[in-house]
């Protein structure tokens, strides 16, 4: 006897359950591709700045008979020359905005180019230089006049923008300045340039520490270790220890850093010194998981094998176990590396959260990390930091993929069966 | 000077060792006095840079010469080593596979011992701050305001440090969390693992994984940039009122954050369940439904649960997403639109900028910590406890 309706309602249960499955992973999928795309909305513009053509008189009474003084009397001249230009603006709001045409790098960008080309102190010269936050947002289509009259610009000021951009007198190009400067208080000249660097000895560090540490820890733990009964006791403990030290939330490790490296040790605040050994404390443990996944898949009859011929233990793992572990080693070191370069929090705590303008130049140095940097634009109130804190997530976000996909490959590419 | 001290060391270090091997050795006295010099550079190396980075140049004369000193005991350490080898008419090979197998065995100890140093420096700074505030009141006060005042007369002049409403806010957001990252992720776990083909799942791995690796910055700034707006346009269409800084938006995007989290290790659990189990409850006539609930899934539990426990772990020690989405004031809520703060908030808030460490502001950063470290231990401890009590082998 078949019981048809309990059946069915059986097999609806099943059916209503793999529509649930496939829903919640759509739902995962669907986050996933409106964060990247929310994102990479918001940030593909920050890849790009836009200059603007403006005629300067380059006043030997501003800049020196042989325009050596500093970028700030150039700037000088920049706004006098953008005053004069648009000398019907009135009022201190309409010429502040005039003033805005030409960013706050402008100075230093005319300084440069007089250099470069040495033009004549004297004369008048017609350059590119750096659209100021307001002007920029427009001309790169980032605000339209709607968005700009949202923002209580002046009816007359957006008229001379869209006078600007109509007579060809702007251009919007791929900043490559955005790579290579330091941060800095203006959104146009601001860039990632020192944070990546700051990262790049933070990671080195952080690598240079955990990975010679972790693949020691996981070889002992998992090739050396005596395990007689009485030493069972101590490798459990060790083996809590390494897994509980993965769940440590992470800023307790800026908490450590904070009082035992800062406190009581001196080191330099604010320095990838500090930065990268706190982060290889916290990759340590996933690399020693990782490691000992990958030896334990190593089979035993290899070392085996060594030690017959008549190989030492030592040897035999050294020569033939480890090489053949390297694989997962190298892909779980891999992995620790992404999640040290996007790790935010224990940073806050040791000091890289200034404003550094300079990018480091030693481990020593005060710098900041990309996701620190992410971070503080991510606050800053100012027009112009927006676009530009999408743009360091995409940057980050790609480093990570990449990262990401090395580790794949890797464990695809050299993966041995057994 | 330190670079030819160290030469000097090696090069005594070196003709001890080779000097004392026997003659009749099976290696060449070459090969004690090599590893001797090696140990002696290597070693003393390391103490003198250790030195160099932590005191940076300006140090007593004493300590200089202690430091010396101490530079020529991995040197002093090894000649004895290669002197006792060589009586003992060991070959070099030994000695050397003797002093790796210590150097893996410190690696190891040093792993073990970060845990310990995490305790001792949290720890330390914590018990000064109970010196300042008495205990009772950081545990069961109920106001949260670390700002002291400058002067005596100013309003607010003390501090309150009540942990109450900081952890009551941790808890609401983390409650948020694990309502979307639980069901998500196990439902998705139980469908790869028992309903999807082996094709399908090795196209949403890498989906998971992806979602994984987004760090929390780039959540945190999603939270902030994108959701919370559009959050709170919705709260506003519906007529209710939503802080900028909700513990709703904050909560959403972590529960996102944990479903790969709870997904991959409720997988990995399912996993470890032998097919015979599933392939018997078929062939009794299960649906493949009821084989996952009452058969497969039951045997998992322990894993399961375990991977929950380390989830809220994680879901309570989750910094950046909250420093960026919830709030900094503390109110004793249940209103998740309401913005709350949380343990790590205020960890980050109290410590970011200038610290000084006689300040019950800054050391109250610590108690905080050492808080928020005995709830995740005692938590994994636990994850760990019912893994190995209720474990059981199949075969």
């Amino acid at each position: 006897m078949i019981d048809r309706a309990a059946l069915r309602r059986r097999r609806s249960r099943e059916r209503a359950f793999i529509y649930a499955g496939r829903a919640c992973i759509f739902c995962a999928a669907a986050f996933l591709f409106f964060l990247a795309g929310s994102v990479g909305m918001q940030g593909w513009r920050g890849f790009l700045h836009s200059s603007v053509r403006v005629d300067v008189f380059l006043d030997p009474a501003v800049v020196g008979e042989e325009g050596e003084k500093s970028a700030l009397s150039y700037r000088r001249l920049v706004r006098k020359a953008l005053l004069a230009e648009f000398s019907d603006a009135s009022g201190r709001l309409e010429k502040k905005y005039v003033r805005g045409i030409a960013g706050g790098g402008a100075g230093s960008a005319l300084r440069e180019a007089v250099q470069k080309h040495s033009f004549r102190i004297g004369g008048t010269v017609s350059v590119w230089l750096p659209a100021g936050a307001v002007a920029e947002s427009y001309f790169k289509g980032a605000a339209d006049e709607e968005a700009l009259r949202a923002q209580l610009v002046p009816e007359a000021h957006i008229a001379r923008l869209r006078a600007l951009a109509e007579s060809g007198r702007t251009r919007t190009e791929f900043n490559a300045g955005f790579f290579t400067r330091a941060d800095s208080r203006n959104a146009e000249t601001a860039g990632i340039g020192g944070a990546l660097l700051g990262s790049f000895y933070t990671l080195l560090l952080t690598f240079a520490v955990s990975f010679p540490l972790g693949v020691s820890a996981a070889l002992y733990l998992e090739m050396f270790a005596p395990r007689g009964r009485r030493w069972r006791r101590w490798l459990d403990l060790a083996e809590i220890n390494i897994n509980n030290l993965a769940a440590v939330p992470s800023v307790i490790f800026g908490l450590l850093g904070l009082a035992v490296f800062l406190n009581i040790f001196n080191m330099p605040r604010s320095s990838p010194l500090v930065g990268g050994l706190v982060l290889s404390l916290m990759t340590l443990p996933t690399v020693i998981i990782s490691s000992r996944a990958a030896l334990k898949g190593v089979p035993p009859s290899l070392l085996s094998a060594a030690m017959s011929l008549g190989a030492t233990r030592m040897q035999g793992v050294f020569h033939h176990v480890l090489p053949a572990a390297m694989p997962g080693v190298l892909t779980g070191a891999i992995i620790g590396m992404a999640q040290a370069l996007g790790e935010t929090a224990p940073l806050l705590m040791i000091g890289m959260v200034a404003f550094i303008a300079d990018a480091p130049s030693g481990l020593a140095d005060a710098a900041t990390a990309l996701p620190v940097q992410i971070f503080l634009w991510a606050d800053s109130p100012e027009r112009g930091f927006g676009e530009r804190t999408a743009a360091a997530v995409l940057v980050l976000l790609g480093f990570l993929i990449a990262m990401n996909a090395a580790a794949v490959l890797l464990r695809r590419k050299m993966e041995v069966k057994w | 000077m330190a670079f030819l001290w160290l030469l000097l060391l090696a090069g005594g270090a070196y003709a001890a060792a080779a000097n004392r091997s026997p003659a009749e050795a099976p290696s060449p006295a070459a090969a004690y006095g090599g590893y001797a010099a090696a140990a002696a550079l290597i070693g003393g190396g390391a103490i003198m840079a250790a030195f160099a980075v932590l005191a940076a140049g300006d140090a007593p004369f004493w300590a200089a010469a202690l430091l010396w000193a101490a530079a020529g005991i991995p040197a002093a350490a090894a000649v004895m080593h290669a002197r006792r080898m060589g009586f003992a008419r060991r070959r070099a090979r030994a000695g050397f596979e003797h002093l790796a197998l210590w150097v893996l065995a410190a690696a190891a100890a040093a792993a073990t011992a970060a845990t310990a140093g995490i305790i001792f420096a949290v720890a330390a700074e914590s018990a000064r701050f109970f010196q300042l505030v008495p205990a009772s009141e950081f545990f069961f006060g109920t106001a949260w305001s670390p700002q002291i005042a400058i002067r005596e007369d100013q309003a607010g002049a003390s501090g309150a440090f009540g942990i109450l409403p900081v952890l009551s806010g941790t808890l609401l957001i983390t409650a948020v969390a694990m309502a979307v990252a639980v069901p998500a992720g196990l439902v998705i776990a139980v469908y790869l693992s028992e309903f999807s083909a082996p094709k399908t799942r090795a196209r949403i791995k890498p989906l998971l994984e992806m979602l994984a690796g987004v760090p929390t910055i780039v959540y945190g700034f999603f939270a902030v940039a994108t959701l919370s707006p559009l959050l709170r346009g919705l709260a506003e269409e519906l007529g209710a009122s939503m802080a900028g800084e909700s513990a709703l938006a904050a909560g959403l995007v972590m529960g996102v954050m944990l479903i790969p989290f709870v997904a991959s290790l409720s997988e990995d659990a399912l996993f470890a369940v032998p097919d015979s189990l599933r392939q018997g409850a078929l062939g009794l006539g299960s649906t493949r439904y009821e084989t996952a609930f009452y058969v497969a899934a039951p045997a998992a539990a322990p894993g399961i649960a375990a991977g929950l426990l380390l989830a809220l772990s994680r879901a309570l020690g989750e910094t950046m997403i909250v420093v960026m989405a919830a709030g900094i004031s503390a109110v004793l809520t249940v209103n998740p639109l309401e913005a709350v703060t949380t343990v790590t908030v205020q960890i980050v808030t109290l410590l970011t900028g200038d610290q000084e460490f006689d300040d019950p502001k800054t050391l109250a950063a610590f108690a905080l910590g050492l808080s928020l470290f005995c709830i995740t231990l005692a938590l994994n401890l636990l994850a760990l406890r019912v893994v190995r009590r209720y474990h059981q082998t199949y075969d």
